[in-house]
């Protein structure tokens, strides 16, 4: 009798989805390339040129943002089939704003001048695509756990684009990497190059990487 | 009269909300493949930014900051409501957008056709609680903040009519296949925002 229902456990432990399956590990590493939020979604594009010009509000911005996609995707995804459908924008903008007040007060308390620093962006994030386009094109449709993970994919996603481009415009508009002054440090004279700390020289910048990482998975658009 | 002049200009060329600050790229970059559709949406941000800046600024300063719920009661002065002004601003701003989607619906249906599920995304347009959030940081009154929220609109509008524009030219030239689309979109708004670099030498 308890061999035959510790059989039946079994069984139905198999037919529940282990916690990593493969479907459940592609949530993760698609936003990182075929799938990435920024440079294939066009989501969450304003903030990733705005805060990019160091790494270190660039880095701060990226952990802010995949905190709240994770948190709010997985808040939705427990409270998708009570939201009326004709005012799930408003819901979905109330929840994911109380995220974003708890990250900025965290910000002002523990990391101040990083949170004057990123001003108005870190309130951003509320209207940031990457959160809203996430809740509408998978939490309201999915379980928790996945939309968790969905949530932390495209947060890594949008980190990794920022993190590239913040390395490339700091390191050659100002010399620097953290603040640490690299090329000083070596005993090289290095002028910084102005136009990459501008908006004009971060659009072209992410302009050329969309151009490389498409060269490279070979997705296309028509025109 | 000549200062509120100056906040226009300022806001429109100087301190457009694409070209210096990057705000509302989502939807610049996806609705500015047409110029017809572009410039009706920029009519629509137009209106929603120059309706929800002075709303926002009237709740910021008779509401939000500290003590500035005196004219309730003298209990009530030193209160700071300042925690909640995200998600009362954000409030505002997606009432407002629906406001206007629903007159665009009655109307103008044509317009509301092609517009379709963008106008209910004004609401997370960046430029919008961008525009509300500068003017929390600036020492504007009512009329001023007014001017600025109208000129930021219509600073908005330009950008993307010109880029649909542009990009509508760029249909007949030979891009490589992998720069198509986005990639050459960047690159594009990169070099206006270049041109628009030129207004940084005005002092106002």
């Amino acid at each position: 009798m308890s061999t035959e229902a510790a059989v039946v456990e079994e069984v139905k432990e198999k037919k529940a989805e282990p916690l990593f399956s493969k479907k459940n590990k592609k949530l993760i590493s698609n936003p990182l390339d075929i799938d990435n939020p920024v440079t294939v979604q066009i989501l969450g594009v304003c903030s990733a040129l705005a805060v990019t010009t160091q790494m270190k509000p660039a880095f701060v911005m990226s952990l802010g943002l995949t905190i709240v996609t994770a948190c709010s995707n997985v808040a939705i995804s427990a409270l998708r089939n009570t939201i009326p459908s004709r005012i799930r924008i408003i819901v979905q903008l109330a929840i994911v704003s109380l995220w974003v007040i708890l990250v900025d007060q965290i910000l002002k308390a523990y990391v101040y001048d990083v949170s004057k620093q990123l001003s108005v962006f870190v309130g951003l994030i509320i209207t940031n695509c990457i959160v809203m386009g996430r809740l509408e094109a998978f939490a309201m449709g999915n379980k928790p756990w996945p939309a968790f993970l969905d949530g932390m994919g495209n947060g890594l996603g949008y980190g990794m684009i920022l993190m590239i481009l913040a390395f490339i415009r700091e390191l050659f508009g100002a010399g620097s990497l953290f603040g640490f002054k690299v090329f000083a440090s070596l005993g090289l004279p290095y002028q910084g190059n102005g136009l990459l700390l501008l908006p004009a020289g971060a659009c072209i910048l992410l302009g050329s990487i969309i151009w490389i990482q498409r060269s490279l998975n070979g997705y296309r658009e028509s025109h | 009269m000549e200062n509120l002049i100056n906040i226009g200009v300022r806001s429109i060329f100087i301190d457009n909300m694409i070209f210096a600050y990057f705000l509302g790229m989502c939807s610049f970059l996806a609705i500015s493949k047409k110029v017809k559709t572009a410039f009706g949406l920029g009519i629509a941000v137009i209106f929603v930014i120059g309706i929800t800046v002075p709303i926002n600024w009237l709740i910021q300063n008779y509401v939000l900051t500290a003590g500035s719920l005196a004219w309730v009661g003298p209990d009530y002065a030193n209160i700071d409501l300042g925690f909640l002004q995200f998600i009362v601003f954000i409030s505002v701003i997606a009432a407002i957008t629906q406001l206007t989607e629903m007159a665009v619906e009655k109307f103008s249906p044509a317009l509301y056709g092609t517009l379709g599920i963008f106008l209910p995304l004004i609401a997370v347009n960046c430029s919008v609680l961008g525009a509300a959030l500068f003017m929390v940081g600036r020492p504007y009154n009512l009329a001023e903040a007014t001017v600025f929220g109208l000129g930021s609109g219509t600073g908005w509008m330009l950008a993307i009519v010109a880029l649909a524009g542009v990009r509508e030219k760029m249909k007949y030239s030979n891009v490589p296949a992998p720069l198509r689309g986005l990639g050459i979109t960047f690159i594009l708004v990169g070099l206006m925002s270049l041109g628009f670099l030129s207004f940084m030498g005005f002092s106002l």
